[in-house]
């Protein structure tokens, strides 16, 4: 089933304050995303993520195209009990507590009162604030904001899960903690969509990602084959302190890193580079075909010159 | 309508945390003093004295709080973004105006309630028993709760388009010139052409303090005519769900950026 299905969904804005002029943050968007999937929104700031996931929430309104989530519109209140939404930089209620704005957002969300104390309970010591579900927000780090905010976005046991920059602002440990509760989602059959910048984590998450730049999908991608197809670059590491002469004719770039030298150079030259090695007696010790990476991928797709995805589902 | 009661139920709590709130009750209660001394150096007119400056300090501070608050209540919650996860559940805009309005207007009942209570107690001090005549303190009361119905409204009707500061403008600038209603009506009556037009036009339109303002009345110890609070009543809950309506109408379009 499709969790998540936007067509053209665009939105432009009309700024400035006698002359109003649009615009536009996000162009038609065309993006499908299956259910148990953990989908990555890449793009620079500005690009166009959080406007995208304000308009799936329906907290702006489209200029054009739809969005359904589940099957059903997003304007459809029912479909609301099904989502769980992360906002970027989250700010709560900050006169209460962390109990306190759980057990809100659980009434909000229609649960029953005995599942809403059980499920506070476990959601706070799931996220490690146990021992501050009594304290204010306004006392709270903004480590501990984005898990109260994690937790309140997963409360209600929701089918897809919305989340704007959840890494943002977090420390190594606290980033890991959101990436382990995030691989628990996916095995709980889960929908993430989550909009992020920082690479590494969308590579070690996600199974496909989207790049948007300027407010225009430039790519979407399966993970796991953006980081395997092969550069047609090859590294070759070998023991010694200069570097072999007619190496760069081969368009080598080399590295001395101690006792050791690296070079990178298309793959169409690995055997006369080896050639030259032997010939020189030195004694390699890696050679290794370079994969492309996410970094790659991203950084082709936000280039002025990549083009828009065409048609991309 | 569990979400109304959930959301409202949230708003008066943030209320009575928030120190403010507080703040005005001391002050309140300070006033309150203030009319028990000015009742004791005052010959024979301690009740006038008393309930006249006991029921203005309940409005103004109503007022005043109605607007601090009632401004804020939509513009401070997009500017904080906590709307965004309060909207991405299964609530509806109007749910949430409309949880916000009765939140308000919750605490400013409990609030006139406690004030109302200084005044009795005032009122007791000075005069050492009650009179009957004091029944239409109650009504005075009544009508205090309905300018702040219709305040709160127009507070939230503002909000929901401005920011704090110009709703503040919007909002206590109405109630100024709807404290004088009953004049901008007498003043229509006696002009001409386009001023009378104009005139009267905005007499109707502003929320009519004047007429559910019975301080001076009730501090003569004169009756308050059963129609009048019919009508007072009547009129504060329209004027009010009007401005609910418009609030909504114009939230439920709004992009929350």
């Amino acid at each position: 089933m499709i969790a998540l299905e936007t067509t053209n969904l665009e939105k432009t804005y009309a700024v400035g304050f006698w002359r109003k002029k649009p615009r536009v943050a996000l162009r038609p968007l065309n993006l499908t995303v299956a259910e148990g999937e953990v989908f990555g929104f890449l793009g620079p700031n500005g690009a166009g993520k959080t406007t995208t996931l304000k308009l799936l929430m329906g907290l702006v309104f489209p200029t054009g195209g739809t969005a359904r989530i589940l099957g059903k519109d997003i304007n459809d209140p029912a479909i609301k009990a099904q989502i769980g939404f992360l906002p970027e930089q989250p700010y709560f209620y900050d006169y209460l507590t962390a109990k306190e704005l759980l057990e809100y957002y659980a009434r909000l969300s229609g649960m029953e009162p005995k599942e809403r104390g059980r499920k506070v309970e476990a959601m706070l010591a799931r996220v490690g604030l146990k021992d501050a579900a009594r304290v204010q927000l306004r006392k709270f780090s903004k480590g501990m904001l984005q898990r109260v905010g994690l937790a309140q976005a997963v409360l209600h046991d929701p089918k897809v899960v919305f989340l704007d920059e959840p890494m943002s602002g977090l420390d190594p440990m606290g980033r890991r903690e959101v990436r382990d509760l995030m691989e628990e989602l996916k095995q709980q059959g889960k929908t993430v969509f989550f909009s992020t910048h920082i690479l590494s984590d969308a590579e070690a998450l996600c199974d496909r990602v989207a790049v948007i730049h300027q407010g225009e999908l430039r790519g979407v991608g399966h993970v796991a084959e953006l980081t395997s197809s092969v550069a047609a670059k090859v590294e070759l590491i070998w023991n010694g302190s200069a570097v072999p002469a007619g190496l760069s004719a081969l368009g080598a770039e080399c590295r001395v890193i101690g006792e050791t030298i690296r070079a990178v150079l298309p793959e169409a030259q690995q055997e006369a580079a080896l050639e030259i090695l032997r010939r020189e007696r030195l004694r390699l010790i890696s050679l290794i075909p370079v994969r492309s990476s996410l970094e790659q991928y991203y950084l082709q797709k936000v280039s002025p010159e990549a083009r828009p995805a065409v048609g991309a589902r | 309508m569990n979400r109304v009661t959930h959301i409202a139920a949230n708003t008066f709590r943030e209320a009575i945390r928030d120190r403010v709130l507080y703040n005005l009750i001391a002050f309140a209660v300070l006033l309150s003093g203030a009319a028990i001394f000015v009742g004791q150096v005052s010959i024979n007119i301690e009740r006038l004295v008393v309930v006249n400056l006991g029921l203005t300090a309940v409005s103004l501070f109503g007022v005043v709080i109605a607007i601090f608050i009632g401004i804020g209540l939509v513009s401070k919650e997009m500017e904080k973004r906590t709307l965004y996860t309060v909207l991405s559940r299964p609530v509806r805009r109007w749910e949430f105006i409309v949880g916000k309005f009765f939140g308000l207007t919750g605490t400013l009942v409990v609030n006139t309630f406690c004030m109302a209570i200084g005044v009795f107690a005032a009122l007791l001090y000075v005069s050492h028993k009650f009179q009957s005549s004091d029944a239409w303190i109650l009504v005075a009361l009544f009508f205090i709760v309905l300018q702040f119905l219709i305040l709160c409204s127009l507070a939230l009707l503002f909000s929901s388009f401005s920011s704090p500061l110009l709703s503040a403008v919007f909002a206590f600038s109405l109630f100024v010139i709807g404290s004088f209603a009953e004049d901008l009506r007498g003043f229509a009556g006696m002009s001409h052409g386009l001023t009378r037009w104009l005139a009267t036009s905005a007499a109707y339109l502003v929320p009519n303090f004047s007429a559910l303002n019975v301080i001076g009345q009730v501090a003569h110890e004169q009756p308050i005519a059963t129609r009048l609070i019919a009508y007072n009543t009547a009129y504060a809950l329209a004027y009010s769900a009007m401005a609910i309506c418009g609030a909504v109408l114009i939230f439920e379009r709004r992009n929350l950026k």
